[in-house]
C-alpha cells in the first residue's frame, strides 16, 4: 500500500498515512486531486478505480472515506478488507465511532493504524492482538500522565453536523 | 476535571489543548486562516518553554495543523525534542509527528539516528515499537545503514510484538540500504518458520514483496512456500505466498504443474472472495488457462456486488490477451454490462470490447456501440466512448477494417455529435472550404493544446489543396480570399496558451503572409505550397527518439538558458490544473458568436458551395435537413464531402455499409461454398466441414480495399537495443541480489559507528585514549606533548557528558557532534607528524571467530601520502586475514591515498581461535611521502591492542531473559571492587557500557544489572554495586578466563576515574 487517506464529505482531510516518502507539495497536489475524484463518483459506483499508475481503493463510512492506494499488482478485495478492519478497530476503540472521535483524537486514530499497519503492510491481523498492544500503551501512558487522556469528548458548544456524529460502521453506504 | 488541573501545572491551564484547537478552527469558520496563525505563534511560544509536556502539546497540535495543509517543517527539532523525551506519551508524539512530516530531505533527520537507536534498544517494547513504526515512515539511506544491524538484531527478539514489526519494517532498510539484504536474509528466512503467526505472515510479507520484484533470486524457497501453502489457513498469508508462486512460476515451469491441485482445492472450496480472486487472477496470469476460472469469473461478473462485477471484467481483459477466444463467447454478457449505472463498469467492458473485436464482429460491435452513444450520459464517459471506438477501429493500423468507405462514414457519425474532442481524426477526412472554414472557428481554440496543433497542420494542408483547385479553376480572387481569411484567423492560435500550437500557427501565419504577397503580384503559389506536404511521412516509432545515440559531448540536461526560478514554476502549475476546466467554461460559452458574423458566414458558405464543383448540393439526405434547422445552424457541424456517394436515404450511413458488408461476404461465402462443392463433388466427402459463418476463419475475409498498413519509423542509427523498457531509475533494481551465494567477508552490516569519516571527522572529535609506542626516536618530544592535548580533550569530553545528562534536549545534537560515544576508536600512532592513525575493534556478529578494526587515517601534513601498506606480525592465535594465495609476511595495501588534510577509513578483518584473552600485535605501516622536493619512503610501527571487550558485542537483553540466563547456573562468577569513584552512579554506567560495549538490563537506584554477548556466545551478565565511595562488579560467564580479564579491563577504566 501506498498511502491511506480519510477525508469527510465536505473534502476535509481527517487523517493521513504515506507509505512511501513524497514532499508535502506532492502529497498535497495527490490529496487534492484524489479527494476530488472520489467525491465526484456516484454512491452506487464501484469501490475501486484507476489512477496515474495506481489503483484506489475506496469506501464510504457514513461521512466518511477511507481511501487506500495500492500497486498495480495488489489485491483490491484485501484492501477493502483492511479499510473495514480499520474501521471495527476504530469502532472497538471508541465504542461505535464517529466522525468526531477521529477528528478530537486523530492522534489515536493513527496509532491504531500504526498498530494494524506498518510501512503498508498488514502487521497484525488479530483485531484482538492490536486493541491489546494499544491498551497496554495507553495504559503505560496514563500512568505517566493524565493530560493527553479523554476518550470522550464533550459535545457542549459545538455546532452540530448530524453526518458528523453518525456511527461510521452503521452508516456504510 | 479538577485533578486534572491539580496535577497539570499552572501554565498548563491557559495552553489549548489539541481538543482546544479542533474547536477553535470549527468556530471561526469565517477566518480559520487567521484563527490557525494565532494559534501557530502560540505554538511558537510554548515550543520555547522547557517543559516537555508543554512541547508535546505543542508539537500534536502541529501534527493536525499539518493535516490540514499548513507546513510545519520549521519545528522539526522540536519534534526530535519530543521524540526523545523519557516519558512514553510524549515520545509517542514526538515519533507520529516525525512519521507525517519528516521526509528524505529533512535535514535535522541525521540527528536522530543515535535517538532511535536507544529507543529499539529500550527495555520498554513499546518504546522500541513506536520507534520502528516511526521509522518506517521516515527510514532514509543513511539511517537505514546505521541501524540495519540494530534492527536486525531486533528479528530475533524475545517479544512476538518487536519481531514482527523489525521482520516488516527491514523491507524498508532494504529499499534503503541494499547492502542490508545479504547479510539479513537468512535470519529473515528463519521467521518463516517462527511460532508466532504474526511474525510468520510479516516474513512472508516481506519475502513476497522482495520476490515480486526480482523472483529468480528466491526460487530456492519454493519449498518452504509450498510447505506453508498448504498448511496455512490463515488468508491473509495465502493471498501473498499464491502471489509468490505467480511471480516464481514463469522461471521454474515445474512448479505450475504442482500448484495446480492445491490452486483448484482453494477455487473450490474458499468463501473469501479476495483469496478466490488471488486464485483465478493468478492462474490465468502465469499459470495455466482453466474453464473452471472463466466459469468463476463469469459468476464475479453477473454478481450483483458491482465490485466483484468490476474486478471479474478486470480479470477477463486479463484471460483476453492469452485466450481471446474463450472470451469473446461471453459476448454477450460484456454487452450487458455496458448498460450497467456504473460507469467505470461500462468503461471496463468497453476496454474489454477493444480486445475481442475481429475483423468479423468488428461491424456488429461498432454498431451497439454506436447506438450507446446516443444513450449515453455525462461528456466524459461520451468522450470516452467516442475515443473507445476509434480506438477499436483503427488498433493495430486498422487491422480489423475490411471496408474504409463503412469506417469513414462512421466517423462522420462521429463528427455530428457535438461537443466530441476527435479533431484529430479529420486528418483522413476529405477536404472542402467547409472544412477549413468550420476549422478556423474561434470554438477550435477551446479544444485541448494538443488536438489544436494537429487542427493547425491539418488547415494548411486543407489550405494548400484549396489554393491549387482555386488556381487551376483560374478563380484568383477566390484564392486571394482564402488567403486572407487564414491571415485574419490564424492569429487567435498564436495567441494559444500551447507552445506546440503557438509554434505552428505563427510559422504557418508567416508562410501564408507571404504567399498573400505573392499572390498580389499575381504570381501562382499553389504547387509550392502542396509541394510543401508532398512528401510522405511514416508514422514513427515511439521509441525512436530515445534509440538516437546521444552525440559526444552533447549534454542534453544542461541548460541552455538561465533556469527559471522556482516561484515562476509554482505560478504556473495551478494553471495547469484549472486548463480542463477553463476549457468547459468557454465551450459553453460557445453560441454567443453574434448573429452578424454568422449571417456573413452563412452566406460565404452558400457562396462558396455554388463555386466549389465537387459539393454535392442539397438533398433530402437526413444530414442536411439537420443542418438547415434555423437555431441548430451555428452548431459546428463539418460537412464532408466524399467521392463516393455516402448516402442511401432513410438509413444511417453507417448501417448501409454493415449490410454492403454482410452482402459481400455472403456473396464471397456462396462462392466459396459453390467452389467447395466442387471439390466435394471430385474428392466425394474426404473433407467432411462445416463451413458455417461461425467457423470462418478470419483470413478469409477479403478486405474491400487494399490499404497499405506501414510499419512504425526508426532513425537511421537507432540503436538495436531491446533494453528500452527497463527503467534505470527503478528502486527495486538495487534489490536484485543472489541471495544463495555464502556471505563475503565485506558484506557485513556496518555496526555502531560514525556514519562518514570524511566528512564528520575533525580532530577535536577524535578521542585518543591510549597511544601507542612510535619507534622513532625524533618523535619522542612530541609523543608528549600529544598525551597533554589528549588528556585536556579527555576532560573537555567528559564535561559534555555531564552537561548531557542535565539537559536531556542538548544531549541529541552533542550525540550527534560526538557521535564517537558509541564506539571507542584508539589512537593507533600519530606519525612522523605527518597525520595520525586511529582504530577501532568491531566483533563481527555474522562470523563467530572474527574481528574488524577499523582503521581512520588522516593526513596532517601538507604532503602526498600514497602507498600506504598495512602488515601485522601474525600470532598463534589472531592473524591477519589476508587475500588467497599471500603469504603471512606480506602486508595488505590500503585502498586509498591521502592528499593532504583528508582523512579515510580502511577496515581490516582478523581471525581468532580463543577470545578469551586480550592480545596484542606488532606491526608496520609503510608508505611514501610525497611533496615537492621528492618522495621518501618511511616507516611505522605500531601495536594492535586487542582488548577482550573488543570482543564483546552489545546486546539488548531483558529481565526475564536475563534472571532465566542467571538461574541456569552453568556460568562462573568472579568480582572485583574498585575505591575512590566519585562520578555519578549514571555516568559509570554509561562508562561500562561504552567501553565494553555491555547493556543496562535493569537498574534500581543505585544497582543495575548488565549483560553483553562475545561473538562466539559467551554471555556476560554484570551486577553492579555503587557504595559511598567504591564501585563493586560481579560477573557471570560461561568462561572464566573471560570473565577475569573483562573485570581487569573494567578495573582499569574505573580506577581511572
Amino acid at each position: 500500500m501506498q498511502f491511506m487517506l480519510l477525508f469527510s464529505r465536505q473534502g476535509k482531510l481527517r487523517l493521513q498515512k504515506w507509505y512511501v516518502p513524497l514532499s508535502d507539495k506532492e502529497k498535497k497536489k495527490i490529496t487534492r486531486e484524489l479527494v476530488q475524484t472520489v467525491l465526484a463518483r456516484k454512491p452506487k459506483m464501484c469501490s475501486f478505480l484507476e489512477w496515474r499508475d495506481l489503483k484506489i481503493v475506496y469506501k464510504r463510512y457514513a461521512s466518511l472515506y477511507f481511501c487506500c492506494a495500492i500497486e498495480d499488482q495488489d489485491n483490491e478485495l484485501i484492501t477493502l478488507e483492511i479499510i473495514h478492519r480499520y474501521v471495527e478497530l476504530l469502532d472497538k476503540y471508541f465504542g461505535s465511532v464517529c466522525e468526531l472521535d477521529i477528528i478530537f483524537n486523530f492522534e489515536k486514530a493513527y496509532f491504531i493504524l500504526d498498530e494494524f499497519l506498518l510501512g503498508g503492510e498488514v502487521q497484525e491481523t488479530s483485531k484482538k492482538n492490536v486493541l491489546k498492544a494499544i491498551e497496554q500503551a495507553d495504559l503505560l501512558q496514563e500512568v505517566s500522565t493524565s493530560s493527553f487522556s479523554g476518550h470522550s469528548v464533550s459535545m457542549v458548544g459545538w455546532d452540530s453536523e448530524t453526518s458528523c456524529s453518525s456511527k461510521l460502521l452503521e452508516g456504510i453506504l | 476535571m479538577a485533578l486534572k488541573m491539580v496535577k497539570g501545572s499552572i501554565d498548563r491551564m491557559f495552553d489549548k489543548n489539541l481538543q482546544d484547537l479542533v474547536r477553535g478552527i470549527r468556530n471561526h469558520k469565517e477566518d480559520e486562516a487567521k484563527y490557525i496563525s494565532q494559534c501557530i505563534d502560540e505554538i511558537k511560544q510554548e515550543l520555547k518553554q522547557d517543559n516537555i509536556a508543554v512541547k508535546a502539546n505543542a508539537v500534536c497540535k502541529l501534527t493536525y495543523l499539518q493535516m490540514l495543509g499548513y507546513d510545519i517543517s520549521w519545528a522539526a527539532f522540536n519534534i526530535i525534542e519530543v521524540m526523545s523525551a523519557s516519558k512514553f506519551t510524549f515520545k509517542r508524539i514526538g515519533y507520529l509527528a516525525a512519521s507525517q512530516c519528516f521526509h528524505e530531505g529533512t535535514d535535522v533527520i541525521m540527528l536522530t539516528t543515535n535517538q532511535i537507536r536507544k529507543d529499539l534498544s529500550s527495555p520498554n517494547q513499546y518504546d522500541t515499537g513506536v520507534a520502528l513504526t516511526g521509522l518506517s515512515c521516515f527510514v532514509t539511506p543513511d539511517l537505514a545503514r546505521d541501524l540495519a544491524n540494530d534492527i536486525m538484531t531486533l528479528m530475533s527478539h524475545t517479544k512476538p510484538y518487536i519481531r514482527k514489526k523489525a521482520v516488516l519494517i527491514m523491507y524498508k532498510v532494504f529499499l534503503k540500504y541494499p547492502e542490508s539484504l545479504r547479510p539479513a536474509f537468512p535470519r529473515l528466512k528463519e521467521k518463516l518458520e517462527d511460532p508466532d503467526p504474526g511474525v510468520q505472515s510479516a516474513a512472508v510479507n516481506v519475502i513476497c514483496e522482495l520476490a515480486r520484484r526480482n523472483p529468480k533470486n528466491y526460487l530456492s524457497l519454493a519449498p518452504l512456500f509450498f510447505k506453508l501453502m498448504t498448511s496455512s489457513t490463515n488468508n491473509w498469508v495465502l493471498i501473498k505466498i499464491i502471489k509468490l508462486f505467480g511471480a516464481l512460476t514463469p522461471l521454474e515451469p515445474r512448479l505450475g504443474k504442482k500448484l495446480i491441485e492445491p490452486l483448484t482445492n482453494l477455487i473450490h472450496s474458499t468463501s473469501a472472495m479476495s483469496l478466490l480472486y488471488e486464485c483465478v487472477n493468478t492462474v490465468i496470469c502465469v499459470f495455466f488457462f482453466s474453464q473452471l476460472c472463466v466459469q468463476k469469473l463469469r459468476i464475479l461478473i453477473e454478481d450483483s456486488d458491482q465490485n466483484l462485477k468490476y474486478l471479474g471484467l478486470l480479470a477477463m481483459s486479463k484471460i483476453l490477451k492469452t485466450h481471446p477466444k474463450s472470451v469473446q463467447s461471453h459476448k454477450d454478457l460484456i454487452l450487458q454490462c455496458l448498460d450497467d449505472k456504473d460507469e467505470s463498469i461500462r468503461l471496463r467492458a468497453l476496454d474489454l470490447l477493444y480486445g475481442m473485436v475481429s475483423k468479423k464482429n468488428l461491424m456488429e460491435i461498432v454498431k451497439k456501440l454506436m447506438i450507446h452513444v446516443d444513450k449515453a450520459e455525462g461528456t466524459t464517459y461520451r468522450d470516452e466512448l467516442l475515443t473507445k471506438i476509434i480506438d477499436i477501429c483503427s488498433q493495430s493500423n486498422y487491422q480489423y477494417i475490411t471496408n474504409f468507405e463503412w469506417y469513414i462514414s462512421i466517423l462522420v457519425e462521429l463528427t455530428r455529435l457535438e461537443g466530441t474532442r476527435h479533431g484529430c481524426e479529420r486528418i483522413i477526412l476529405s477536404k472542402t472550404n467547409q472544412t477549413l472554414e468550420a476549422m478556423l472557428r474561434p470554438k477550435v481554440t477551446t479544444l485541448p493544446g494538443h488536438i489544436q496543433a494537429v487542427y493547425v497542420q491539418n488547415m494548411v494542408k486543407l489550405y494548400a489543396s484549396i489554393l491549387q483547385q482555386k488556381e487551376q479553376a483560374g478563380e484568383k480572387e477566390a484564392a486571394q480570399e482564402i488567403t486572407q481569411l487564414m491571415i485574419e484567423r490564424l492569429p487567435q492560435f498564436v495567441q494559444s496558451a500551447d507552445l506546440e500550437v503557438q509554434e505552428r500557427a505563427s510559422c504557418i501565419l508567416q508562410l501564408i503572409k507571404y504567399i498573400q504577397k505573392l499572390q498580389a503580384k499575381e504570381v501562382p503559389v499553389a504547387e509550392e505550397v502542396i509541394a510543401l506536404f508532398a512528401g510522405e511521412l511514416n508514422p514513427v516509432a515511439p521509441k525512436a527518439q530515445k534509440k538516437v545515440p546521444v552525440p559526444e559531448g552533447l549534454d542534453l540536461d544542461a541548460w541552455i538558458n538561465e533556469p527559471p526560478s522556482d516561484s515562476e514554476s509554482e505560478d504556473e502549475k495551478p494553471k495547469t490544473i484549472f486548463h480542463e476546466e477553463e476549457q468547459r467554461h468557454s465551450r459553453h460559452r460557445q453560441p454567443e458568436i453574434d448573429e452578424e458574423e454568422l449571417a456573413r458566414r452563412r452566406e460565404a458558405r452558400k457562396q462558396e458551395q455554388a463555386n466549389n464543383p465537387f459539393y454535392i448540393k442539397s438533398s433530402p439526405s437526413p444530414q442536411k435537413r439537420y443542418q438547415d434547422t434555423p437555431g441548430v445552424e451555428h452548431i459546428p457541424v463539418v460537412q464532408i464531402d466524399l467521392s463516393v456517394p455516402l448516402k442511401v436515404p432513410g438509413m444511417p450511413m453507417s448501417d448501409q455499409y454493415v449490410k454492403l458488408e454482410e452482402e459481400r461476404r455472403h456473396k464471397q461465402k456462396l462462392e466459396k461454398d459453390k467452389k467447395k462443392k466442387k471439390q466435394k463433388k471430385e474428392k466425394r466427402g474426404k473433407h467432411h466441414r462445416h463451413n458455417s459463418l461461425h467457423t470462418e476463419s478470419e483470413e478469409d475475409i477479403a478486405p474491400a480495399h487494399h490499404v497499405d498498413i506501414i510499419t512504425e519509423e526508426m532513425p537511421e542509427n537507432a540503436l538495436p537495443s531491446d533494453e528500452d523498457d527497463k527503467d534505470p531509475n527503478d528502486p527495486y533494481k538495487a534489490l536484485d541480489i543472489d541471495l544463495d551465494k555464502p556471505l563475503a567477508d565485506s558484506e557485513k552490516l556496518p555496526v555502531q559507528r560514525h556514519r562518514n569519516v570524511e566528512t564528520l571527522k575533525s580532530p577535536d572529535s577524535e578521542v585518543p585514549l591510549v597511544e601507542k609506542k612510535s619507534k622513532k626516536p625524533k618523535k619522542k618530544e612530541k609523543k608528549h606533548k600529544d598525551k597533554e592535548r589528549d588528556k585536556g580533550k579527555k576532560k573537555e569530553k567528559e564535561k559534555k557528558v555531564v552537561e548531557e545528562e542535565e539537559d536531556e534536549v542538548k544531549k541529541v545534537i552533542l550525540q550527534d557532534l560526538h557521535y564517537f560515544s558509541s564506539c571507542c576508536y584508539l589512537l593507533l600512532s600519530s606519525f612522523c607528524c605527518l597525520g595520525t592513525v586511529t582504530y577501532d575493534i568491531q566483533g563481527n556478529l555474522q562470523h563467530d571467530s572474527q574481528v574488524t578494526v577499523s582503521v581512520i587515517f588522516e593526513n596532517k601534513s601538507t604532503s602526498f601520502l600514497k602507498s600506504m601498506e598495512l602488515n601485522v606480525l601474525d600470532s598463534l592465535n589472531t592473524k591477519m586475514l589476508r587475500p588467497e594465495g599471500s603469504s603471512v609476511h606480506d602486508g595488505i595495501p590500503v585502498p586509498f591515498q591521502l592528499p593532504p588534510g583528508i582523512s579515510n577509513e580502511a577496515q581490516f578483518v582478523f581471525t581468532l581461535q580463543s577470545i578469551v584473552m586480550a592480545q596484542k600485535l606488532k606491526g608496520t605501516l609503510s608508505f611514501i611521502v610525497k611533496d615537492d622536493e621528492g618522495s621518501t619512503h618511511e616507516k611505522l610501527d605500531f601495536k594492535l591492542h586487542f582488548s577482550c571487550a573488543s570482543y564483546l558485542i552489545t546486546t539488548p537483553c531483558y529481565s526475564d531473559a536475563f534472571a532465566k540466563l542467571l538461574e541456569s547456573g552453568d556460568l562462573h562468577m568472579s568480582s572485583i571492587k574498585v575505591d575512590g569513584i566519585s562520578i555519578s552512579f549514571q555516568h559509570l554506567l554509561a562508562k561500562i557500557c561504552f567501553h565494553h560495549h555491555f547493556s543496562v538490563v535493569e537498574r534500581v537506584d543505585s544497582c543495575a544489572s548488565m549483560y553483553s554477548r562475545s561473538i562466539q556466545g559467551h554471555h556476560v551478565c554484570l551486577l553492579v554495586k555503587k557504595g559511598e565511595n567504591s564501585v563493586s562488579i560481579d560477573g557471570k560467564c560461561n568462561d572464566s578466563t573471560l570473565l577475569s580479564n573483562l573485570l581487569d579491563e573494567m578495573k582499569e577504566t574505573l580506577s581511572k576515574c
